[in-house]
């Protein structure tokens, strides 16, 4: 009963914030059909292209999974079974793609592989090229790239935490039975990961399915997944109701993924025999286990540090070439597009400086986090109840009930973000909601996207609670406030302030609902970034460089801080 | 199980009596709306005490305008301008399509003639006949009802790259058929038209030069000829042109590039260093219109705001602010303008009705043909 309530105040809110203009966007676009509700699903089950369009989505999310994964395991192996200095460093470091804007990214990307990228320009100079070696924007490989990019941290991250918990004794026996490094990880070691690879792989997969940015700005015009076709349907051709198909089509899908998901994870909660981080553990010792080492984080960095370090490096280095001479350019450092960025150039009547947009990030930032922690600490709780094994009949069921919940609320990551914008504009411009062009839109948009990451790093650690301190408690005579203030809360404070910092990141790196939803005198530090992309002129570009980097360096020291504080071994996915 | 059954129940209340109260009700009120203009609560409108109203003005990202200006009208007319900024031009007519039941603002600039019609179709302007359109040349009118306002236009035409052509001793293209030719091959860069309104205007330039008939093949020798298609202007412009460093010489964007290049350059330049192919149907003419959304309360202010708009003050402004040229001949165009920028006298023709009903088809041929 208890329970219930507690759910009331999530589920209410994504009643209000998702399901009702979800709801509202799918009736209108529905409506407009004048030949009746079967023509537009008629038109998306005989059209090959649509066809071509939902086989390309999913097979570049199959092709960005498994690669992910390549990339992820040796990384996750590493955090898992050795101590070294600088790990959590690097595992902060391997989180910050994870909250970057796609804006961002390609900017980074094209900084590093672009037509005057620095391998482009490099190649150029060295071997006295006329025109750029590489082509990379506009390929499948910068598709992949860029997802591996973003969705490697959810591998280090699910499996290396629970690898970094199992107990080693299991492969050491079958060592000394006899077996080969091979068998041992082919028959002991990978069964036992089986789950949170599983776990991660179709986490990593939904994010794929879904991905707009990357497909659109990255890939270009000629690739088309789901996500962009309802785009293309909607803006450019305006036909609704086969969006609104479209969209139905990409929920049915990424509903299916997150029940499938949120039992994984519901069974990583309780697993085998898990042993202390500190036992499992040790120095690398051998040569040889250090140059792997060293290949593995190198590779890891490269992917997914080294766009970012590019992009940096780029807001300092003026690169000038004469016109048509690239392969001869002059470098030379420069501050002028931080300076620039400080000196106020009050042009039109929708210029902020930076330094308004910044504050107004953390204005957003700052919300969302109160927003997402009203909503995820009873969620989170109720959910531990339910996964607590209470021996009695209703057991099961009430398992399935936090299965079903945990998908739900994982829910609007997996929707058509083209269609849950509209949706937004539609429903709250009139009663019951009339917020027309309120800025509280914005935090309550990101605290949809925030809420599950903040329900999912709360709930590991809730769990680990054991019930007999709370009995203990109880018996004693405590209330159930003081049982909650005395017990709960000291343990939870970490994971509070770990869930409170991601929501934070999450929110001042989304750019999709932000551009949407922001007064233009009110813009995000993203936003911000868009604006000084669409103008004219090296200075512009230099600005959005700069600001970039800013951007890089806040979310940098909010993993920073998240490694610093979270319960060792609790992730956040 | 009571707990369940009693769980879902409240749930599934819940998302039902938020529903219910919250859909658009179907009603058959458009036709009462204009003799009623049953204007929805006023709550929202920052009520204060001296009267001071607040005009809402829905725009696509690229408006502009300097704070002089906005400081003028709420000074001159006693009232408080809010601008919202609704993504690009398509997305922001999307915007106020659906939200038509309670329009989320007084007025909407930023409809061009590629869009008019499905503008005006689906109802969302309410007419208001501007006596500073008098001065307007009828050309710009393409609503004879003047629900929609014109305000600026600008001609979407190929640029190419001078220092290019004379470095490579190439004749610059001088028609549309040239560029399909061997000797520019590979050499042009193009927007896609659906995600980009000049990419869309070049499209109509090439069904207005070829007729319906024969476009498509054209198109066909452009991608043999190894054309490529980006996303948006800026890309195209800023990365793949060689102006900008990229490696293509010949790049669809307007007519006033080549003077932009001019005025926003860090040095002095004397002569321009990119033209615009300005021969006659080369070129397409975008033109864009405001409009006063229907069910406004603030009507009048509205139609204050697009005198306003139709004002030299406002229009001087565009070009500098926008890139876009004035609709008001009395409006006076900068130096460098005035010096380098060359009108078409025969942008290509496709009539409006055509673009109404035939746009959407013809985005679909056109991206099968050239991009899958």
């Amino acid at each position: 009963m208890k329970r219930i309530l507690f759910w009331l105040i999530p589920i209410a809110f994504l009643a209000t914030f998702y399901l009702y203009p979800l709801v509202s966007i799918l009736k209108i676009s529905l409506e407009r059909t004048q030949t009746g509700i079967l023509t537009p699903v008629l038109d998306v089950f005989n059209s090959i292209s649509m066809l071509r369009v939902i086989g390309f989505t999913f097979g570049q999310a199959g092709l960005s999974t498994l690669l992910t994964l390549i990339v992820g395991l040796p990384g996750a192996y590493l955090i898992a079974r050795y101590r070294f200095r600088g790990k959590a460093l690097f595992r902060a470091l391997t989180g910050v793609p994870f909250v970057m804007p796609t804006l961002v990214t390609a900017m980074a990307f094209d900084s590093l592989l672009g037509v005057h990228g620095w391998v482009n320009v490099g190649m150029m100079s060295i071997f006295h090229l006329e025109s750029p070696p590489l082509e990379f924007s506009y390929t499948l490989w910068a598709i992949l790239l860029a997802h591996i990019f973003y969705n490697t941290t959810i591998v280090l991250r699910i499996v290396g935490d629970y690898w970094s918990r199992l107990d080693p004794r299991l492969a050491n026996a079958a060592r000394v039975l006899g077996a080969s490094q091979f068998q041992t990880w082919f028959n002991i070691t990978l069964p036992l990961l089986m789950p949170a690879i599983a776990a991660a792989s179709l986490l990593v997969f939904i994010f794929d399915f879904t991905s707009f940015g990357v497909i659109l700005v990255l890939g270009g015009p000629h690739f088309a997944t789901l996500e962009t076709e309802i785009y293309y349907q909607t803006t450019a051709l305006f036909n609704l109701p086969l969006a609104a198909v479209l969209s139905i089509l990409q929920l049915i899908f990424t509903l299916g993924m997150m029940l499938v998901y949120s039992k994984l994870i519901a069974n990583l909660a309780r697993p085998l025999p898990l042993r202390s981080q500190m036992l499992v553990q040790r120095p690398f010792g051998s040569w040889r286990r250090r140059i792997f080492a060293v290949i593995v984080l190198g590779v890891l960095l490269t992917l997914l540090i080294l766009p970012l370090v590019s992009l940096a490096a780029r807001s300092f280095i003026r690169i000038e070439g004469e016109r048509g001479q690239l392969n001869q350019p002059q470098k030379s450092f420069t501050l002028d597009f931080y300076r620039q960025l400080v000196i106020s150039q009050k042009q039109s009547a929708f210029t902020v400086s930076p330094a308004t947009a910044i504050a107004i990030s953390l204005g957003y930032g700052l919300s969302t986090v109160f927003f997402s922690l009203l909503l995820g600490i009873p969620a989170a709780w109720s959910l531990t109840q339910s996964n607590l094994s209470n021996p009695d009949r209703h057991t099961r069921m009430s398992q399935l009930i936090g299965v079903a919940l945990n998908a739900f609320l994982m829910l609007p990551l997996g929707t058509s973000a083209v269609t849950l914008g509209l949706g937004f504009i539609v429903a709250f411009n009139h009663p019951p909601f009339d917020l027309g062009s309120s800025p509280i839109l914005i935090p309550l948009a990101h605290t949809l996207v925030a809420f599950p990451f903040v329900v999912r790093s709360l709930t590991p650690a809730l769990q680990s609670i054991q019930s007999r301190l709370r009995y203990a408690a109880i018996t004693l005579g405590a209330s159930p406030r003081q049982v909650f203030y005395n017990i709960d809360m000291p343990i939870i404070g970490r994971a509070v302030l770990v869930s409170a910092v991601f929501a934070f990141s999450i929110s001042l790196g989304e750019f999709g609902a932000s551009s949407l939803l922001a007064r233009p005198e009110y813009p995000t530090v993203p936003v911000a970034i868009y604006r000084y992309l669409s103008h004219p002129g090296a200075s512009n570009y230099g600005q959005a460089l700069a600001l970039s980097t800013i951007l890089m360096v806040i979310c940098t020291l909010s993993m920073v801080a998240i490694e610093r504080f979270r319960v060792a071994g609790m992730g956040e996915f | 199980m009571k707990n369940i059954r009693y769980f879902f129940l409240l749930f599934i209340m819940f998302a039902l009596s938020l529903n219910a109260c919250g859909l658009p009700k179907v009603t058959p009120a458009s036709t009462a709306r204009t003799e009623t203009p049953s204007p929805p609560p006023q709550k929202k409108l920052t009520p204060s005490p001296s009267g001071i109203r607040t005009l809402k003005v829905l725009t696509h990202d690229s408006f502009d305008i300097s704070d002089a200006l906005v400081q003028q009208f709420e000074k001159d007319n006693n009232a408080k301008l809010m601008f919202i900024k609704g993504g690009d031009a398509g997305t922001a007519l999307n915007k106020v399509i659906l939200s038509k039941e309670s329009p989320p603002a007084d007025v909407f600039y930023g409809v061009d003639n590629t869009f008019l019609g499905r503008a005006l179709q689906e109802g969302v302007f309410e007419a208001y006949d501007s006596p500073a359109l008098e001065k307007v040349p009828d050309t710009f009118k393409l609503d004879p009802k003047y629900r929609a306002i014109p305000i600026d236009y600008g001609d979407v035409c190929l640029n190419y790259d001078l220092e290019y052509f004379t470095k490579n001793n190439l004749l610059p293209p001088q028609s549309l058929d040239d560029l399909a030719k061997p000797q520019y091959k590979g050499l042009l860069v193009v927007q896609n038209p659906a995600t980009s309104s000049p990419g869309l205007a070049f499209l109509l330039t090439t069904i207005g030069h070829y007729g319906e008939k024969d476009y498509l093949s054209y198109w066909k020798r452009l991608v043999e000829n190894d054309v490529k298609v980006v996303n948006d202007w800026e890309s195209s412009y800023y990365t793949e042109f060689s102006h900008y460093g990229g490696t293509r010489p010949m790049v669809v964007s307007y007519n006033s590039s080549p003077s932009v290049e001019m005025i926003s350059s860090d040095k002095t330049v004397d002569k321009p260093v990119t033209a615009a192919l300005t021969t006659d149907d080369t070129c397409y003419r975008q033109i864009e219109f405001v409009g006063i959304l229907k069910g406004t309360p603030n009507a009048d202010l509205a139609q204050r705001f697009i005198d306003f708009m139709l004002s030299t003050a406002f229009q001087e402004e565009i070009p500098g602010k926008m890139y876009m040229f004035p609709v008001n001949p009395e409006a006076k165009l900068n130096e460098a303008f005035q010096k380098f920028l060359v009108i078409p006298a025969k942008p290509a023709n496709v009539p409006p009705q055509d673009i109404t009903t035939k746009r959407e088809a013809w985005l679909k041929a056109w991206t099968e043909t050239v991009l899958r």
